[in-house]
């Protein structure tokens, strides 16, 4: 009953997808705290690597599939995947800044500076953010929806071309004197790598239930606004009010106020 | 201007079905460095900008001279916000002036105006650097720059070509946005962050005042691998740069 009011099928399995998460994330949370044995000699401190590890790793591999999403884009011409490409790239940033501020202050507590710049994660994370940070006021800059969709796909592809070449050029631009745990799980003991793969897991599933509620929200706003359109007598394909985000095809609507303030 | 250029391209080509890449390319490069030498808009801006920095970092650090790590980083922050001037303006009169549309007309292949941009581009930064460099060494620089020449010509025109590259496509991408005087450096500025770190890098030794080296070859081989990764990048993408 309830999947045939939504046709295009975007929230589909968005609850079972929201439940998993929800006990994906109590699982992790229970592991960090009560499985997982305490380092040796940041103590407590060292459980933020369980949050910041895997945000970062999530960021990174959502900007790289963000730019892949630009190419389907480019290749189809299909807006929906600019919007997926969108979507990814928005809730990456998001991400990343929660790696940005995770990495700050696990730098406080271990090296006593809340910004270390021999740090080359943290220090590409920054290069990364301020890139991506310009995704929106590009989008924002370009009225015609299709050029939008086109430039910030071609955005996205260089973009995500960047990221593992940024972090190649400030890795090697840093010296080794912090030994990195992102390398490899294999010196970790055992119980710490499973606490590790199960929150990476967790927070890829998180990344993907916040992805899909983003893409059913954007999606049902469209729906909503030419729905209101119609209702006011409008064209369907009128000019929209200018957005960063993308068009959908036959949804694209104009600013919602004033066809609310038309509805009687 | 580029729409008597293609025109004429037009005309003597007529019977061939299509123009080929490099003398597309050798035309519009004329036409942009006619352009440049008859309105002079870019370059000599470009060059007063480097020579005013450098003054200006005379002030702001109160030192006579600069050497090593810091002088490395003076050079190249001057030569990185000359460039972006340089990058602003690359696309301004085809945008404004019909430019665009003439190209897209003329039978032609589309990556031709990559090419011709990047080399244009390359020219600029080659000009600027002829001034900027030796006003540098004489304003600045603690140690004779003589001895470093070779390797700093290494370093800077591999670092041309990726700051090229990059600026050609982030012109392409900004000038046709309503903001693009802001959108341009803020999209530049962490693409060539690499190009900064490379190119500081190996040239921070050279500029030194004791114990002088080459640069780790590593340096020039990230810039290289940058240039050749965003090359191909560019030229994949550009296209799509120029439908409408």
């Amino acid at each position: 009953m309830e999947r045939s009011s939504r046709p295009f099928g975007y929230g589909n399995g968005l609850r079972t997808l929201s439940i998993a998460t929800v006990i994906a994330i109590a699982v992790t949370l229970s592991l960090v705290f009560f499985y997982a044995p305490l380092e040796a000699e940041q103590g407590f401190l060292q459980k933020i690597f369980y949050v910041h590890v895997p945000l970062a790793i999530v960021a990174l591999c959502g900007f790289v599939l963000g730019g892949l999403l630009a190419i389907q884009h480019l290749r189809t011409r299909d807006p929906r995947w600019d919007m997926r490409s969108y979507v990814v790239i928005h809730m990456s940033l998001i991400f990343a800044v929660g790696t940005l501020i995770t990495g700050s202050i696990w730098a406080k507590g271990s090296w006593g500076h809340w910004w270390v710049w021999s740090e080359p994660t943290l220090v590409s994370f920054l290069i990364i953010f301020l890139l991506y940070a310009t995704y929106q006021p590009l989008r924002f800059a370009i009225e015609d929806p299709e050029r939008q969709a086109r430039y910030a796909s071609v955005f996205a592809i260089t973009a995500g071309a960047f990221v593992p070449l940024n972090f190649l050029a400030v890795r090697l631009s840093t010296e080794y004197l912090h030994p990195r745990v992102l390398g490899s799980t294999s010196n970790l003991p055992g119980s710490m790598a499973l606490t590790f793969l199960v929150s990476l897991g967790s927070m890829s599933l998180l990344f993907t239930t916040l992805c899909k509620y983003e893409l059913t929200a954007k999606h049902t706003r469209s729906q909503l606004r030419a729905l209101r359109r119609r209702l006011s007598g409008e064209h369907a394909d009128a000019p929209r009010a200018r957005s960063a985000v993308p068009a959908i095809q036959h949804v694209a609507a104009a600013s919602t106020r004033a066809s609310v303030r038309s509805v009687p | 201007m580029s729409a008597q250029t293609t025109s004429r391209a037009l005309e003597t080509k007529r019977p061939v079905p299509s123009i080929g890449l490099w003398s597309t390319v050798r035309a519009l490069l004329r036409k942009e460095l006619l352009v440049e030498l008859r309105t002079l808009e870019s370059v000599p801006a470009m060059s007063l900008f480097a020579l005013s920095t450098f003054v200006v970092f005379h002030f702001a650090l109160n030192r006579n001279s600069v050497e090593g790590d810091l002088g490395a980083g003076i050079l190249w922050v001057t030569l990185l916000f000359a460039a972006i001037l340089g990058i602003n303006r690359l696309f301004v009169a085809d945008a404004d002036q019909g430019g665009f549309d003439a190209f897209l007309l003329a039978p032609v292949d589309r990556s031709a105006m990559l090419v011709a941009k990047v080399l244009t581009l390359l020219a600029y930064l080659t000009v600027l650097e002829l001034v900027a460099v030796p006003a540098f060494a004489l304003l600045l620089l603690g140690s004779p720059l003589g001895p470093a020449l070779p390797w700093l010509v290494v370093t800077l025109v591999l670092a041309n070509i990726g700051v090229a590259v990059i600026g050609t496509l982030v012109a392409a991408m900004a000038v046709r946005t309503r903001a693009r005087d802001l959108l341009g450096p803020l999209l530049a500025l962490p693409l060539l962050v690499p190009i900064v770190i490379g190119g500081a890098r190996a040239s921070s030794p050279l500029l030194a005042q004791a114990d002088r080296v080459a640069p780790a070859i590593r340096w020039l081989l990230t810039l290289g691998l940058y240039d050749l990764v965003f090359g191909l990048i560019a030229f994949a993408l550009f296209d799509f740069l120029l439908e409408d």
